[in-house]
């Protein structure tokens, strides 16, 4: 079975490779430095197996999984204790607390031994929960064709719903997410983005000027020039948040 | 509130026993003297809740004003002043109820010395008692703010204490230990002496502490050797000082904060080969330093949510020299550079 390390300390990793020197039936293909190239590195290999590091440059272990559609069984690897709950939500097989003992090692193999026997956690339930960071971290890890972007939550403009997508608008263009349109407006910060419609939440940093528009609803001007649509509920919760 | 309200039932009670006895013996005093069961009543009655109303008022008033300072001047001239009040006033009341009576009002004009004498040992009484149990009280909540406020500081040491040790830091250092052991045991051994000297420097620190420049700048070259093997060829570090500079003082862990920061931004968060350096030189008086570390000017945001460490360096340095002008930031081309200017004191 193909197996993958993900650190950005190369001592991290050489411990983890020492360590499965004892399991022939794995096979180390790839060490990587980063979650970047460990996205790349997954694709490539599909490994059944790998070793996950949370706290790396740029994207961190939970927003590396994001990006990948059928991710592999991932044993975490980390001296931060805080994320184990959440590590857990996402049906990792273990969590190794570095520095971590052979017997330790040991035991998470076994668990992922069994776990093979079993049927696999589905892969969907791991995507929603694991996403519950990026907004946190105050950015959005997206893809953008082969390329992976990251977007400061300051740098969002709108969003708009966009079928099974929700379209993220910035000012250096629009992306899009696999994401729900609920799950943006619960975890933005909220005192800045509102959802002033079914299909929009906006940034009201950058309103401008909101006009009555019809019967019950509002049009609100961004300073970008662009108009978009309130509905009732959304200009109550407008005007709560701008204290009008 | 409770408190209040069961102490001032703890009072009450034996007050008014108190002054209930005091009525009855007043009243067989002036029987005794031969005076009508009427005047004896009235006159005991009139006196002596007029007296108690007074002590009450000046038990009171120990509540919101204790003198600090002459005390006892201060009951004194309360209690005379008190009872020459007290004794004028039952003068012209029981007067103006008996006036008819010669022999009652003579009575009254001659007992006065007796009178006066009473009240003012009675209300000096109220007067000290009521003093010492405030006191006592404020005392007391004295005693309850300071253990208050040591056991915030305490708590507030600790917090410092476990923010200095930096947990991930240290288990991270210790994973790569746990790795070196297979491989090269010496060098494991090298890391381990560091890792020590580095936390033996963080628990001895002290913050009201000056230090040279050399003996911080030893300590971050062990902070920065560490790193250097959790990291391997990946970070780089420059460090330059003239030779004044050395010798110039600097507040102790003033620098290691920013020397983090620097790390925090210019390693962690980056993929690339990283050079972080520091530079020392004396500058009229002043001791000045700089940190200069890249970062990714698109990701990460050195000034907002995580400046705390850089904030609190700040507060620190306008604690010490009451200035805001002393620590400045400033981004050139995807570098982050922080300066600080020591002033030094003679």
């Amino acid at each position: 079975m193909k197996v993958i390390i993900i650190d950005d300390e190369p001592l991290a990793r050489s411990m983890v490779k020492e360590y499965l020197q004892h399991y022939p039936q794995f096979e180390l293909v790839q060490e990587c430095n980063d979650g970047f190239e460990g996205v790349k590195a997954i694709q490539q290999h599909q490994p059944g197996l790998i070793f996950l590091d949370i706290q790396m440059p740029k994207i961190n272990g939970f927003e590396m999984l994001e990006l990948i559609d059928n991710p592999p069984a991932v044993i975490f690897t980390t001296a931060f204790e805080e994320y184990a709950i959440k590590a857990f939500e996402t049906h990792a097989v273990d969590y190794l607390l570095k520095p971590f003992s052979k017997e330790r090692f040991d035991k998470a193999i076994q668990k992922f031994l069994q776990q093979q026997k079993a049927p696999q956690p589905q892969t969907q339930a791991v995507l929603e929960t694991a996403a519950l960071s990026p907004v946190q971290a105050g950015r959005i890890v997206l893809k953008d064709g082969s390329k992976i972007k990251i977007i400061p939550v300051a740098h969002i403009q709108y969003l708009e719903a966009a079928d099974d997508y929700v379209k993220i608008i910035t000012a250096g263009g629009s992306f899009l997410k696999k994401k729900t349109m609920q799950y943006f407006e619960q975890t933005l910060p909220q005192e800045q983005f509102i959802r002033t419609h079914r299909s929009y939440i906006i940034n009201v940093q950058l309103i401008t000027r909101i006009d009555a528009y019809e019967k019950d609803s509002h049009l609100v001007l961004l300073n970008t020039g662009v108009k978009l649509p309130v509905s009732k509920q959304g200009y109550a919760k407008l005007k709560a948040v701008l204290g009008l | 509130m409770l408190q209040q309200k069961t102490s001032d039932k703890k009072f009450f009670l034996p007050f008014s026993i108190w002054w209930l006895v005091w009525i009855a013996v007043h009243y067989s005093v002036l029987l005794n003297f031969g005076l009508p069961t009427l005047q004896s009543i009235t006159d005991s009655l009139v006196s002596n809740i007029l007296l108690a109303a007074f002590c009450l008022l000046v038990g009171n008033n120990m509540r919101y004003y204790l003198p600090q300072r002459e005390k006892y001047w201060y009951v004194l001239m309360i209690s005379f002043a008190i009872s020459t009040l007290w004794l004028i006033l039952i003068r012209v009341l029981l007067w103006f109820i008996f006036k008819k009576d010669i022999l009652y009002t003579h009575m009254l004009e001659t007992s006065s010395t007796v009178r006066f004498s009473i009240a003012f040992l009675l209300v000096g009484c109220m007067a000290v008692m009521s003093m010492l149990w405030y006191s006592q009280k404020e005392q007391q909540e004295i005693n309850e703010r300071k253990t208050d406020t040591e056991r915030l500081s305490r708590e507030a040491e600790l917090f410092k204490l476990r923010q200095q040790l930096q947990p991930h830091f240290l288990f991270n250092s210790l994973n790569s230990i746990s790795a070196l052991a297979g491989s090269h045991p010496e060098k494991a051994r090298h890391m381990i002496q560091q890792l020590s000297d580095f936390l033996r420097g963080t628990l001895k620190k002290n913050e009201q502490h000056w230090n040279t420049l050399g003996e911080e700048m030893q300590y971050l070259q062990l902070y920065l050797d560490i790193e250097k093997v959790r990291f391997g060829h990946r970070l780089q570090t420059h460090i330059e000082h003239d030779e004044i500079s050395i010798q110039m003082k600097i507040p102790s862990m003033l620098l290691q904060p920013v020397v983090e920061n620097a790390i925090k931004f210019g390693l962690y968060d980056t993929v690339e080969e990283v050079c972080i350096s520091i530079t020392a030189k004396s500058e009229n008086n002043y001791l000045k330093v700089t940190v200069q570390n890249p970062f990714d000017a698109e990701t990460s945001q050195p000034f907002h949510g995580t400046g705390f460490g850089l904030a609190s360096i700040n507060r620190r340095l306008y604690l010490l020299f009451a200035r805001n002008d002393l620590l400045q930031t400033k981004t050139v081309e995807n570098n982050f550079i922080t300066s600080i200017s020591i002033p030094q004191i003679q």
